[in-house]
C-alpha cells in the first residue's frame, strides 16, 4: 500500500488490508497457442488442398452472380423503364441497396482503424475480413449508383474530367459529393488492407518457396514488396498504419454522412431532418457488424478457429451490435417524436403513413428487426450460442435493408401533394440484381479465404503474452511444442 | 562465396531476449544493423535507438495537398471557368467546396502514408541479403534475428560474434551479400 500521503487525516486501518480488485483480462487467444502455431492455421488454410465445399460453394456464387450480370446487361441494353421506377418513386431499390451495401462496408473500416485507435486488442481477428467485406461491398455498392443513371456509358461524366460540352459538376449536389466520397473510401479501404497483409505475403512468399512451389512463391513475393521483417520497416509501417487508421476514422464517419446528405439536403418530408447523419452511420456500423458475424461465424465454425475468434470476440461483437441498434432504434423514437413535436403536419404525416400506411409491411419488419432483435444480445445465454447468433445477425441484415427502403420508398410514394402520390412495386429485373449482388459479393469473399490469410499473422502475435518485451518469453501457463495441433 | 560477407545474423528464441540483445547491440555503438521479428515489438525502436518515424511528415504534405486541390478544383470549375446558376447558390463557397476537399484530403494523405512509408523502408526490394537467409522463414514466423552489417565501422567477424554469442543469440552465420 502506499505510504506517501502520510496527511493529517487520519487513515482507517482498513485501507491498508484492501486491496484493488484485479479484474482478469480476457484472454485474446486460448488454449496457450505460440506464435509458430498461428502461422501454421492461417497458412495451412491457403497451402492446403482446395474443400470440396469452397468449390460448391464457388458454383453457386458464381450461378447468383450471374443473375446481376443478366440484370445489368439487359438494363443497359434496354433501359431504365426496365426498373420498376415510375413517377413519383424515380428512387428505389437501385438507392437501397446502394445504401445498403456501403452500410455494411463501414464495419470493416470500423474494426480496423476505430477499434486501432481505441487500442482494442480484440480486433485482430477479424479485422482482414472484415476488410476484406468493406471492399466487396463497397464494389457492391459501386454498381447501383453507375447503373441507374440509365446512359451509362456517360457515367464518367460524374468526374471532372473534361468533356466535349466544357461543362463542369456542379460541386453543390451531395451527389458529386457521393462520388468522390465512395471513390476515396473504396481507394483507402484498399490501400488499408494491402498494408496489413504486407508481412503476411512475406510469410506466404517464404513459405510457398521453401515448399518448392515458385509460381505462387513469386505471385506473393511480388505484391509482398521484399518484406523482410526488419524493425526499422516495422518502425516506419507502425506509423503508417496508426495515420491511416487516424485518416479512416473520419472517412468512414464522412462517407456514409455524405450518403445520407443525398437525402437530408432535400426538401421532403421524411427527409429533410439533420439526424440523417449520425443515423446513417450508427445504422451502417450497426448492419455492417451483422454482416460479420454472418461470415466470420461460419467461418471460425469450418476452418475450427475458436481459439483465435473466442467466445469473448464474439461478446465484443454482439455488444456493438446492440449498442448501435439501440441508438438505431432511439432515432426512430426521436424522429416521431420530432414530427410530433415540430408541429408540421407533413413530417407528422410522413411518419404515420410510415408506420400505418400502404408500406406499414415493410415498417414493422423493420422495427421488429432493428429494435427488437438486438436486445437479445442483453443475455449472456444468448451471446454464448452461436447458431443463434448467426440467426439473429440475419436478421439485422434485413432490418437495415428495410430500414433504407423505409426511408426511400414511403416519402417518394406520398410526398407534398396528393396528386403527385403513387405506388412502387420493384420488377423482375430489379430483385434479380439485387440478389445478384449477394453472389458477387460470395464469389470475391471465397477468392478472399482461398488464396490470402483470413487473419493478419503479425497482429495476432503481437497480442500473444509471449510477445511482451518485458514478460518471460514463455507463454503464460509453460512452454508447448510450437508446432503441435 | 563472397570475399566480404554482408554481414552476421544471430536467432534469439524469444521477444525479452531479443529486447536486451538490441539494448546490448546498440549500447556498442553499432550503427548499421537491424532486427528481424514476425511482428513489430512494442519499444524495440527505442531499444534499437532509433528516431521517430519521418512518415507522418509526408502525410501531412499529402493532405495539404489534398485540401487545396479540392478547394482550387471547385473554386475554378464552379466559379471560374463554367459558373453553374444553381438556384441562385453562391459560385463558389468553402462550405459547399467542403465535404469534396475532406475527402480529396484523406485520399491524398493515405496515398503520401504508403507512398512514404515504402519511400522511407526503401520498398520494393525484392533481393536483398536477408532473404536469401535459411533463417528468414523462421524470422518471419517465430524466432527474431538480429543482423550486424559488416560495412559497419565497429563491425569486426569476431568480436561482433562475440558479442552475439554473449548477447545469447545461436545459429550465428554469415550472411552472403
Amino acid at each position: 500500500m502506499s505510504h506517501a500521503a502520510e496527511s493529517a487525516y487520519p487513515v482507517p486501518a482498513i485501507l491498508k488490508e484492501v486491496k484493488p480488485a484485479v479484474l482478469p483480462r480476457a484472454t485474446l487467444i486460448e488454449n496457450d497457442r505460440s506464435f509458430g502455431w498461428i502461422t501454421d492455421k492461417i497458412c495451412g488454410i491457403i497451402e492446403g488442398r482446395t474443400p470440396t465445399w469452397w468449390w460448391v460453394c464457388f458454383g453457386l456464387a458464381c450461378f447468383v452472380a450471374s443473375f446481376t450480370v443478366a440484370g445489368l446487361t439487359y438494363l443497359v441494353a434496354t433501359g431504365v423503364g426496365v426498373w420498376g421506377h415510375a413517377n413519383p418513386v424515380n428512387w428505389a431499390w437501385d438507392i437501397v441497396n446502394f445504401v445498403f451495401w456501403i452500410g455494411i462496408g463501414h464495419a470493416g473500416t470500423l474494426i480496423s482503424a476505430i477499434l486501432c485507435l481505441l487500442r482494442q486488442k480484440w480486433r485482430t481477428s477479424i479485422n482482414r475480413a472484415a476488410e476484406a467485406m468493406t471492399i466487396f461491398a463497397v464494389i457492391c455498392a459501386g454498381i447501383f449508383p453507375v447503373f441507374h443513371v440509365g446512359r451509362v456509358w456517360f457515367a464518367w461524366y460524374l468526374f471532372p474530367i473534361p468533356n466535349s460540352n466544357y461543362i463542369w459538376q456542379n460541386f453543390r449536389s451531395p451527389l458529386e459529393w457521393d462520388v468522390f466520397a465512395v471513390s476515396t473510401y473504396g481507394t483507402v479501404s484498399v490501400l488499408f488492407w494491402y498494408v496489413g497483409l504486407l508481412p503476411d505475403l512475406a510469410i506466404l512468399r517464404d513459405r510457398f518457396t521453401a515448399a518448392g512451389n515458385r509460381l505462387r512463391g513469386f505471385l506473393y513475393g511480388f505484391f509482398a514488396m521484399g518484406w523482410r521483417g526488419s524493425n526499422r520497416h516495422w518502425s516506419n509501417y507502425e506509423m503508417a498504419y496508426l495515420i491511416l487508421a487516424g485518416i479512416s476514422t473520419p472517412l468512414v464517419l464522412s462517407v456514409h454522412t455524405i450518403v445520407s446528405f443525398d437525402f437530408a439536403v432535400s426538401l421532403i418530408p421524411g427527409w429533410h431532418t439533420t439526424i440523417f447523419p449520425p443515423y446513417f452511420v450508427a445504422g451502417a456500423i450497426f448492419s455492417g457488424f451483422g454482416m460479420v458475424l454472418t461470415l466470420m461465424l461460419p467461418l471460425r465454425a469450418v476452418y475450427g478457429l475458436q481459439d483465435l475468434i473466442t467466445q469473448y470476440h464474439i461478446d465484443c461483437m454482439c455488444k456493438i451490435t446492440l449498442a448501435t441498434g439501440t441508438i438505431v432504434g432511439y432515432a426512430y423514437g426521436m424522429e416521431f417524436f420530432i414530427a410530433w413535436y415540430s408541429g408540421n403536419p407533413y413530417e407528422g404525416f410522413a411518419f404515420i403513413n410510415r408506420a400505418f400506411g400502404h408500406y406499414a409491411w415493410a415498417y414493422w419488419i423493420m422495427i421488429g428487426c432493428n429494435v427488437i432483435t438486438p436486445q437479445f444480445f442483453w443475455f449472456k445465454r444468448i451471446r454464448n450460442n452461436t447458431s443463434l447468433v448467426w440467426i439473429l445477425s440475419i436478421f439485422v441484415n434485413v432490418g437495415m435493408w428495410f430500414e433504407r427502403f423505409v426511408i426511400i420508398v414511403t416519402t417518394l410514394a406520398r410526398d407534398f401533394l396528393p396528386s403527385s402520390w403513387g405506388y412502387y412495386s420493384p420488377s423482375v429485373v430489379e430483385i434479380f440484381t439485387f440478389f445478384g449482388t449477394f453472389g458477387v459479393f460470395s464469389v470475391l469473399f471465397l477468392l478472399f479465404i482461398r488464396f490470402l490469410p483470413i487473419m493478419p499473422m503479425a497482429e495476432l502475435k503481437a497480442v500473444l503474452p509471449q510477445a511482451d518485451p518485458h514478460g518471460h518469453g514463455d507463454s503464460a501457463t509453460g512452454h508447448r511444442d510450437p508446432h503441435s495441433p | 562465396m563472397a570475399a566480404q560477407p554482408y554481414g552476421l545474423v544471430a536467432v534469439f528464441d524469444t521477444v525479452p531476449a531479443l529486447y536486451r540483445a538490441a539494448v546490448d547491440v546498440r549500447d556498442a555503438g553499432y550503427k548499421f544493423w537491424d532486427c528481424i521479428t514476425p511482428f513489430p515489438i512494442h519499444g524495440l525502436d527505442r531499444a534499437m535507438g532509433l528516431r521517430r518515424s519521418k512518415v507522418p511528415r509526408i502525410s501531412l504534405c499529402g493532405g495539404i495537398l489534398g485540401f487545396t486541390t479540392g478547394m482550387s478544383l471547385i473554386y475554378f470549375t464552379n466559379a471560374y471557368d463554367y459558373p453553374l446558376i444553381v438556384g441562385g447558390k453562391p459560385f463558389f463557397s468553402p462550405m459547399f467546396a467542403f465535404p469534396v476537399s475532406y475527402e480529396l484530403t484523406i485520399l491524398f494523405a493515405a496515398f503520401a502514408t504508403i507512398g512514404g512509408m515504402f519511400l522511407l523502408n526503401r520498398l520494393p526490394m525484392h533481393y536483398h541479403p536477408v532473404l536469401k537467409s535459411d533463417h528468414i522463414i523462421r524470422g518471419l514466423d517465430d524466432k527474431f534475428l538480429v543482423v550486424i552489417e559488416a560495412r559497419d565501422p565497429k563491425f569486426n567477424l569476431n568480436a561482433t560474434k562475440a558479442l552475439l554469442e554473449k548477447a545469447g543469440g545461436r545459429e550465428i552465420m554469415e550472411l552472403e551479400a
